[in-house]
């Protein structure tokens, strides 16, 4: 049987008959769950018409849902919420500071904002931070590179090329934000990623065939023991970043919209680009990725990384340096790609502080732009 | 002068080409003839040596294919499928220890309204009736050759053409293929049902596939058809095993769209060397160590032939479909990170069931009705499942009383939009399904489409259901009684 080979996919609208009579008669079609107002978008997840009371009150029950289900905190508990002055971490704080109130969870909640020391982003956004301090009346506290680590990502990009900056910045923030916490005597930390993230990391962990982390990338939580480790949550898993923005526009909340300026190389753009293609065939997909992601499950025999603590600073790591460590250290002698691609056998030398054969600095200090 | 040239005159060296050496990596002493990846350059005779050990090494390391072994060969024209079979051949022809011991046979399924007889088609016939008469034996026979007279009729039999049994899959082919076939002097299998193709089977199955909305979902229920036809042949003809040859790009393509589709469950065995999630009949892939470089080289230069066949994403835009979507993207990606291929098939290698299938009738129940894969929609900790339900419910009607479990659209506000006899249909076929076949159905607009062996093993899944919990149950007269408002 022929099938029309040309035949495209269009975009079909789920409409009960009643709602396709007043379409028909240009009549306002009404909210599908309170249908009484007027609906004035059509949700990006479900694809049901909603009035903009209703979707507030939808979106902040989802992650009320998600937050007890889960058991993300425990009454009584600090909790620290990552800041950037982006729209996720402003829909977050904004979300669980209602949560908070309105049904009680009894939690101390504070804004924690990383500097990264990125000119023209980095120092537009924490005067948005700092607005949003005001605006919830949250204490705030910021860290920045420059004090923790000695270098900012301008100096770092400088050193390191355009290509795997990106490698340097997740890495620091970790820690600093890990800092940051302690400073500030926090039991839990929670980050605004929203589904979208969480896909795009199962789709790159596939890509790069790095079978550890996908596994442990579609949690939830992550775990919490350990030396000098918070434990983190994301509230926002289950929340399309479609969705987010609707919600901050709708609520009029003050955000900080522009991209990273050195985010276009990063490997994970392609992720990107390939989850909003995906999306646009079948609006489902994101959650249909986060669904195939949770129930992976890899064989054994195979080779994981085990948990221990570096040898330097001791934060936890799975080899004998922290990431963290490795990457200073490079950056510091002048070999940035001491940190890009596997050296492990140079960790030890590095620890004891031995000096490094010509070869071996050769061929750490090679960048391509 | 310009600070480029003074600092970095050193470093800004001109890109080194890699130089190709002119003698096969191999054997060190003839020309190289072509290149698979950066350093690997071969002569045309370690070529085909790699590639033909390539086949057995993966056999012979997995070690499911015993001698004398019925193998069912799943071929669809493709220069894959075509080059399994060429292998397969060469396997049996080779001289007593070497040889491959297994009894293969052959299905193609025919996909098109106007079967595409072209000069190729006619050749690739050919090439498989010159399969040696060997191949016909079961294992050792007794009296040594077989006679060379009855080896034509006896390799059609082997062949098995467009057959569909009556009541349970529709045809799909028309009278075309039949004079066609006729002309080639063809048989039916003689222990099978031979079936007149009527014009109602077409119709049936395009009203099937009219009935779904999506390209996405066509492309999934068309290839979990053909996987059920497959089986069926597989089973009636008493074949323990069936190949099929999906290359290792075409796996990695799969992976990734499984993902996208919802199928993480189930991604080792959709795309690993073996699938025993139907328990008796076992489907390997043996060519999937293969990129689909090599494998285009070797049909062109020791003339395999293979055919064209347009299928349903034949021509289609890249955003058609998710497949589709899929598919350009990582060859798109494989341009620019030539690794990306295998990366992802040694991801798809570490991979392994969450929850291994059984083979026994009492886990019967557990198992997806359409693609038979362990069901994944457990309810038990929080998770994206029970995220969707959730948003479901709380974009619909407030107040209206929403159960936890199960997920069941309200009325006709969602849905559909059809009349609520088939709301309650779809409910309850979903409840069989695993999560990515429950997208499937949603996109048709037509459940009672689909073929009659999969409603009526829905029917006596339901009933066996209801068996168990019979005790349980109100008695039901009592309910009939008062006029139901739904009337289903």
């Amino acid at each position: 049987m022929m099938m029309s080979p040309a035949s495209t996919h269009t975009d079909i609208k789920r409409r009960s008959p009643l709602s396709e009579f007043r379409v028909a008669l240009k009549m306002p079609v009404l909210c599908s769950s309170c249908a009484e107002k007027r609906a004035v978008l059509k949700r990006p997840k479900t694809a049901h018409s909603l009035c903009k009371e209703c979707f507030f009150w939808a979106f902040e029950e989802e992650v009320h849902q998600t937050i007890v289900s889960a058991q993300l905190f425990k009454h009584g508990e600090t909790v620290g919420i990552g800041a950037s002055g982006g729209k996720d971490s402003t829909v977050l704080a904004h979300v669980m500071k209602v949560l908070n109130e309105r049904y009680n969870y009894g939690l101390k909640l504070l804004l924690l904002s990383v500097d990264e020391g990125i000119t023209g982003y980095r120092d537009d956004s924490l005067e948005t931070v700092k607005r949003n301090q005001q605006q919830y009346e949250l204490p705030l506290k910021i860290v920045s590179y420059e004090e923790l680590y000695g270098w900012t990502m301008d100096a770092i990009v400088k050193q390191v090329g355009l290509k795997n900056n990106c490698t340097f910045c997740g890495v620091f923030r970790r820690q600093a934000l890990d800092r940051g916490a302690m400073m500030l005597k926090v039991d839990k930390i929670c980050t605004g990623h929203n589904a979208d993230d969480v896909a795009e990391t199962v789709l790159m962990n596939v890509l790069r065939g790095d079978i550890a982390r996908l596994r442990r990338c579609t949690a939830i939580s992550t775990a919490s023991e350990g030396e000098g480790v918070v434990p983190r949550c994301k509230p926002l898993k289950y929340a399309y970043e479609k969705e987010i923005v609707l919600y901050a526009y709708f609520k009029k909340l003050d955000y900080f919209s522009t991209e990273c300026i050195y985010s276009p190389n990063a490997y994970r753009g392609h992720a990107r680009t390939f989850l909003k293609d995906l999306e646009a065939v079948r609006p489902s997909a994101i959650m249909d990725v986060i669904h195939s992601g949770e129930n992976l499950s890899v064989r054994e025999g195979v080779k994981m990384p085990v948990q221990g603590t570096c040898g330097r600073c001791g934060y936890i790591s799975s080899q004998a340096l922290c990431k963290s460590c490795v990457l200073l250290e490079g950056l510091n002698r002048g070999l940035p790609r001491l940190g890009i691609g596997k050296h492990h056998r140079l960790h030890e030398k590095i620890l004891l502080q031995q000096p490094l054969t010509q070869e071996e600095e050769r061929k750490l200090k090679a960048v391509d732009f | 002068m310009c600070q480029v040239d003074e600092e970095y005159n050193g470093q800004l060296d001109h890109r080194v080409t890699p130089r190709v050496s002119k003698k096969c990596v191999k054997c060190k002493e003839n020309t190289t003839v072509l290149i698979i990846r950066a350093g690997d350059a071969f002569c045309r005779g370690c070529f085909k040596e790699y590639f033909i050990h390539k086949f057995r090494a993966m056999l012979g390391k997995n070690r499911v294919i015993f001698p004398g072994e019925k193998v069912l060969l799943a071929v669809s024209g493709g220069p894959a499928s075509s080059s399994m079979l060429s292998q397969v051949q060469e396997g049996l022809s080779r001289d007593a220890p070497k040889k491959l011991r297994f009894v293969p046979g052959i299905i193609y399924i025919d996909g098109n309204a106007q079967m595409i007889i072209t000069a190729l088609w006619q050749k690739h016939f050919y090439f498989v009736l010159s399969l040696p008469s060997s191949v016909l034996e079961a294992g050792s026979s007794a009296t040594g050759k077989p006679p060379t007279g009855s080896s034509y009729k006896a390799a059609v039999d082997h062949f098995i053409p467009t057959r569909k049994n009556q009541n349970q899959h529709p045809d799909l082919s028309v009278e075309n293929a039949q004079s066609h076939l006729s002309n080639l002097s063809m048989q039916e299998v003689q222990n099978g049902v031979t079936s007149p193709i009527t014009p109602e089977h077409t119709q049936a199955l395009k009203r099937l596939f009219a009935s779904v909305r999506t390209p996405t979902a066509k492309e999934d229920l068309l290839h979990t058809l053909r996987q059920h036809l497959i089986l069926h042949t597989a089973r009636t003809q008493g074949y323990t095993k069936v190949m099929m040859g999906d290359s290792c790009s075409r796996l990695a393509i799969k992976l990734l769209s499984n993902i996208s589709l919802g199928r993480g469950a189930s991604l080792a065995t959709d795309t690993g060397f073996s699938d025993p999630r139907h328990g008796d009949v076992v489907i390997v892939r043996p060519m999937r160590d293969y990129s689909s470089k090599e494998i285009a080289y070797y049909n062109r230069m020791f003339d395999i032939p293979s055919v064209f066949i347009p299928g349903l994403d034949s021509k289609a835009q890249d955003k058609a479909s998710i497949q589709r979507l899929t598919e350009s993207f990582v060859t798109k990606l494989q341009t620019d990170f030539p690794s990306t291929v295998s990366t992802i098939y040694r991801t798809s290698e570490k991979l392994h069931t969450a929850c291994p299938p059984q083979n026994t009738n009492t886990q019967l129940s557990a198992k997806c009705l359409l693609c038979v894969c362990a069901l994944d929609t457990k309810l038990e900790e929080f998770s994206a499942y029970q995220a969707t339900l959730i948003s479901e419910q709380l974009s619909q009607r407030r107040g209206q009383g929403h159960s936890s479990g199960g997920g069941q659209s309200q009325g006709c506000e969602t849905g559909d939009g059809g009349c609520c006899s088939s709301a309650k249909s779809t409910v309850d076929l979903k409840s069989l399904l695993c999560y990515s076949c429950r997208l499937t159905i949603k996109d048709m607009t037509a459940l009672d489409a689909l073929p009659q062996y999969i409603l009526s093993e829905a029917e006596r899944r339901r009933s066996q259901m209801r068996e168990e919990i019979s005790e349980f149950l109100l008695d039901e007269e009592e309910d009939e009684a008062i006029p139901r408002v739904n009337g289903s």
